[in-house]
């Protein structure tokens, strides 16, 4: 597990990227990592169907936090359609190995937030499909 | 066999060197999968089991399996026999008579079955309910359903910074309350309610308290009629017994007067097709086969503390609270801030800490590798996490099996976390 905290892991944990709010997003959705009290909170701004920008906020450890800045990098020009169907492979190829699986809600919280963004209500655990 | 469980100290009376009591829990022998010693500081949520208490399981259902308080034939009468013993070596243990002794399955069930029990017949609208600010959520939710249902009104004794009650304002907050509901010690902060004061005011006021001993039973002296508690609730895993068996303390004109929480088998007198008599406290309270393994094995825990002596048990957490408190704060320049009383005469056992920018969950993944485990969260404190700005805490506790070791190894593993997140 300590293998996990890697640099750059720790470089998105204490600089996220597109860390805010949006002025006004399209799409937006929240959750809590009930084990933990991890909050994420994603806003999606859209253009034909496709995220033209993305923020999120929220608080928790380096795992959730890391994970959701590192997943939203890749998702600028993806289609709605396409976002909802992103496996957990999706946030599990940024973060790499050595994630026990009692820390794998937190890995998967961001994911989570942003598919119920693009699905429109609370997505299933990634994890868990 | 009987023996085994008549006479179930691994721990010599008398010996009471750690080193002889760490022998006698089985887990703390196994190193973890990366070959580390176990190092358990965890006991706040569960504390680990002495072999005597698990072969007390073993015993019953390898000898006498069979239901209480219903068959004629041998095994059952024993399994009568030491379940009800159980129940008076607890009673023993906390200073109760036999009879204001009530098998549940947690501190929360025990709560659930005053709040149902006592509070839907007993609080009524405009009445008041007074908790602290630093109650386990077990010790608040059941009591937001009472007011949810009864129209009662919740208020909060507050604490100060390092989580200490702050009695200023207490007559006000006793003014129109019916009950009291409050932690013996913080599963949080290690906080020791100052019971003394609080309960001859409680009862002046008219209140019934209720004392939620989840985190006092098993780490202080305890005598629930010198306390004057109306109710105290306890599990029983938390003080060296198995999970599933709890106790909830009454007096016995309160249970006396109560009606049965559930219902069913055993806790009845006398049953007619539309309508049924109840048995006398504690029974009426306990439907259904309770967990008889498990209370038997609680006696057996019970009898383990007895015999260490619970002013020893409080004696050895203080050194060690004292201690560890010392070589953290050696942290501090560094960024650990340590909530909580700084007095280890006022905490008990349990340390909360936050260390740098490090999540306590990233904290305690960490720790984990080097075979320490500590718990990280809200520790079902979420009010009070929420008050005081933490977020999260890593929490540190301590019990008869801990040493000053165990802290160092603590301290080497925070070096680690701090060189992972370079700070």
């Amino acid at each position: 597990m300590d293998d996990f905290y890697r640099d750059y892991i720790l470089d998105h944990y204490r600089s996220p990227r597109n860390f805010g709010t949006l002025e006004q997003p399209d799409v937006a959705a929240e959750d809590v990592n009930p084990l933990c009290g991890d909050q994420i909170r994603v806003e999606l701004k859209l253009d034909d169907g496709k995220i033209s920008d993305v923020r999120f906020s929220g608080k928790g450890c380096a795992i959730s936090q890391a994970s959701t800045s590192m997943l939203l990098e890749t998702v600028k020009g993806m289609k709605l359609t396409d976002v909802a169907q992103l496996p957990k492979d999706a946030v599990l190829e940024n973060v790499g190995i050595g994630i026990s699986p009692t820390r794998m809600k937190c890995a998967m919280l961001g994911l989570r937030v942003l598919k119920s963004a693009a699905i429109g209500k609370l997505a299933d655990w990634p994890d868990e499909e | 066999m009987t023996q085994t469980l008549r006479t179930p100290f691994d721990c010599a009376q008398g010996d009471k060197s750690v080193e002889r009591i760490i022998a006698d829990f089985p887990i703390l022998a196994r190193p973890t999968s990366r070959g580390k010693r176990l190092v358990y500081l965890d006991s706040a949520a569960t504390s680990q089991k002495p072999r005597a208490v698990i072969q007390a399981l073993v015993d019953y259902y390898e000898q006498y399996n069979a239901n209480i308080h219903r068959g004629v034939y041998e095994i059952a009468q024993r399994a009568t026999d030491e379940y009800e013993h159980a129940r008076v070596k607890v009673a023993r243990f906390i200073g109760a008579n036999t009879s204001e002794v009530v098998w549940v399955r947690n501190t929360t069930e025990a709560i659930n079955l005053v709040a149902y029990s006592w509070g839907d017949h007993n609080i009524t609208a405009g009445d008041a309910i007074l908790l602290t600010e630093l109650e386990h959520h077990s010790d608040l939710v059941p009591w937001q359903l009472l007011a949810q249902r009864t129209g009662a009104q919740l208020r909060f004794i507050p604490v100060d910074a390092r989580g200490i009650h702050v009695l200023d304002d207490l007559d006000r907050l006793l003014d129109g309350c019916k009950l009291l509901a409050i932690s013996h010690v913080s599963n949080t902060l290690g906080t020791i309610a100052p019971l003394e004061t609080l309960i001859p005011r409680a009862h002046a006021a008219g209140a019934v308290v209720l004392v939620d001993g989840a985190q006092g039973a098993p780490h202080l002296p305890l005598d629930v009629k010198a306390l004057d508690a109306d109710f105290y609730a306890f599990s029983g895993h938390k003080m060296l017994g198995p999970t599933g068996i709890g106790c909830l303390y009454g007096k016995r004109e309160l249970l006396a007067a109560m009606p049965p929480f559930l219902s069913g088998g055993d806790m009845i007198r006398k049953v007619e097709y539309t309508r049924t008599t109840f048995n006398d406290p504690p029974r009426r309270f306990e439907a259904g086969t309770s967990n008889i393994a498990d209370a038997i094995a609680f006696g057996v825990a019970a009898d383990y503390l007895t015999a260490l002596g619970m002013p020893w048990v409080r004696e050895h957490e203080r050194a060690l609270t004292g201690y560890a408190l010392e070589r953290l704060a050696q942290f501090e320049p560094r960024g650990l801030a340590i909530y909580g009383p700084r007095d280890p005469a006022r905490s008990s056992g349990v340390i909360s800490f936050n260390f740098g920018d490090i999540h306590p969950h990233d904290l305690a993944s960490i720790l984990d590798t080097e075979g320490i485990c500590i718990r990280a969260g809200h520790h079902c404190t979420m009010p009070l996490m929420e008050k005081s700005g933490w977020g999260a805490t890593a929490r540190a506790s301590f019990y008869i099996y801990n040493t000053e070791a165990d802290v160092d190894v603590l301290c080497e593993g925070l070096e680690k976390a701090a060189r992972v997140f370079h700070i």
